[in-house]
């Protein structure tokens, strides 16, 4: 390894073309460098965009983000809308702050500095991957369950106050599930599947029938307010019940309990894609580190190395500003 | 470029506005204030728009001073930001427009049923 650092030395700046061709005035590697973040900026600019159609194609049954992202670690049961992924931000925008020092003190060639700099910046990043692993730990668990119809519309509970009810709140469990786990051990030997879910659909129906309180919430906003969804009244709601078909906890790629099966699809994917990004910079991260213990480019005498990986993790923090603002804000 | 000037203090005073902004930010989001909240420009709420606008502020700080796209030459500046703003703005633009456009297909047309 020594003997390719030594070869290698102070050449890295230069092109083929000679010591004093610099085209647009930037190194070869660091070009190399803006044009892929140009290109993977324009992959997920294609991703949020389609985010952009599905919800503007479905503008008056898109699920509100504010009370999907509520959860706050600590906090069971607290309404916390946004905290948390101004938090993941921060960490963020914290985590590029320490990089961007640590490219600076690469340019005054204080070696110590850098790997300081350069330590604190994976731990953020690693902060920043497990918080996301939290927030789909969350997502994928869901909170009150709802049911899905024969036409695919996710419909779920409230009181009359408008307050959401969790399927186990009102659900009838005095009824023996008509979907039980027929096991071995009852005598049944060849059949699979069944109470994967935490209460059965009989049951939500008898206590939607025996709790004159509950009441429907349908997937659509009402009229000039796209943060409040319609509540049928109770006749509607018991009407409702002859559509039920599925019971749904939590989220999947099949169905969740927010709403349109896109939204969780977009979910998964887009903070995925993001977070294998992420996972991706801490790899390169934790790899620079050691060669800057190891004093490589000290013997380049040019921290360029850092300054590359460093563009590399500004653009996962850039594409973390965008996913915040549209998936949580706007 | 060995004797570089240290950048410590510009990098800490983007830090804080990008904090400030953020908290700006989560303030109007969980606020909502209805002034801003039910009011249209061009068919997004006012909050949308000082979201958006605020991100790309956000988008303009990091690209700038974290990834140091004030130093460079503006050619080269120019030839990432220019495809990336254009194509950008170019392609939110029509599927923005397509998915409005199907938006009303599904609620008012006679023939959504074949669309």
């Amino acid at each position: 390894m020594g003997a390719t650092v030594t070869t290698a030395a102070s050449k890295e700046k230069i092109w083929n073309g000679g010591e004093d061709i610099q085209p647009l005035g930037a190194s070869y590697g660091k070009m190399m460098m803006w044009y892929f973040i140009l290109s993977d900026s324009l992959t997920f600019a294609g991703f949020l965009a389609s985010y952009g159609f599905t919800r503007f194609k479905f503008m008056d049954s898109w699920p509100i983000a504010d009370e999907v992202f509520n959860h706050f670690p600590f906090l069971h049961g607290v309404n916390a809308p946004m905290y948390y992924v101004a938090l993941m931000t921060f960490i963020l925008i914290f985590s590029s702050v320490t990089m961007v020092l640590a490219v600076d003190a690469g340019h005054q060639m204080k070696q110590k500095k850098v790997a300081t700099y350069m330590l604190l910046t994976i731990v953020g990043g690693l902060v920043f991957v497990g918080s996301q692993a939290w927030e789909w730990k969350n997502f994928i668990t869901g909170t009150y369950g709802a049911v899905e119809t024969k036409g695919g519309e996710i419909l779920q509970f409230v009181d009359k106050d408008g307050k959401r009810l969790a399927l186990a709140d009102f659900a009838d469990t005095s009824i023996v599930r008509e979907d039980a786990v027929l096991t071995k051990s009852k005598g049944v030997w060849s059949m699979k599947g069944g109470a994967d879910t935490s209460v059965s659909m009989s049951q939500i129906k008898a206590g939607l029938e025996k709790n004159p309180d509950v009441l429907i919430r349908t997937q659509y906003t009402v009229e000039g307010n796209k943060h409040k969804k319609v509540v049928l009244s109770r006749e509607e709601s018991l009407k409702r019940a002859d559509d039920f078909v599925y019971v749904v906890e939590g989220a999947n790629l099949i169905r969740n309990e927010y709403g349109h099966k896109t939204f969780a699809n977009l979910f998964f994917f887009i903070t995925g894609f993001h977070g294998f990004h992420v996972s991706v910079g801490v790899l390169l991260n934790i790899i620079i580190f050691f060669n800057v213990l190891l004093g490589t480019y000290e013997k380049r005498r040019s921290y360029e190395m850092v300054e590359k990986v460093g563009l590399y993790w500004h653009f996962v923090d850039l594409v973390w500003v965008f996913v915040f603002t549209f998936f949580y804000l706007v | 470029m060995a004797a570089h000037a240290s950048n410590t203090k510009r990098i800490w005073t983007v830090f804080v506005i990008l904090s400030v902004i953020t908290i700006v930010e989560v303030l109007l989001g969980i606020d909502k204030p209805d002034v801003l909240f039910h009011h249209d420009f061009l068919s997004l709420s006012y909050l949308n728009w000082i979201f958006i606008i605020l991100t790309i502020v956000k988008a303009y700080y990091i690209m700038w001073a974290f990834m140091h796209l004030e130093g460079e030459k503006s050619s080269f500046r120019w030839s990432i930001v220019a495809p990336m703003f254009f194509l950008i703005i170019y392609l939110v633009c029509l599927v923005l427009i397509e998915g409005d456009y199907i938006y009303d297909v599904l609620q008012t047309s006679s023939y959504r049923w074949i669309f």
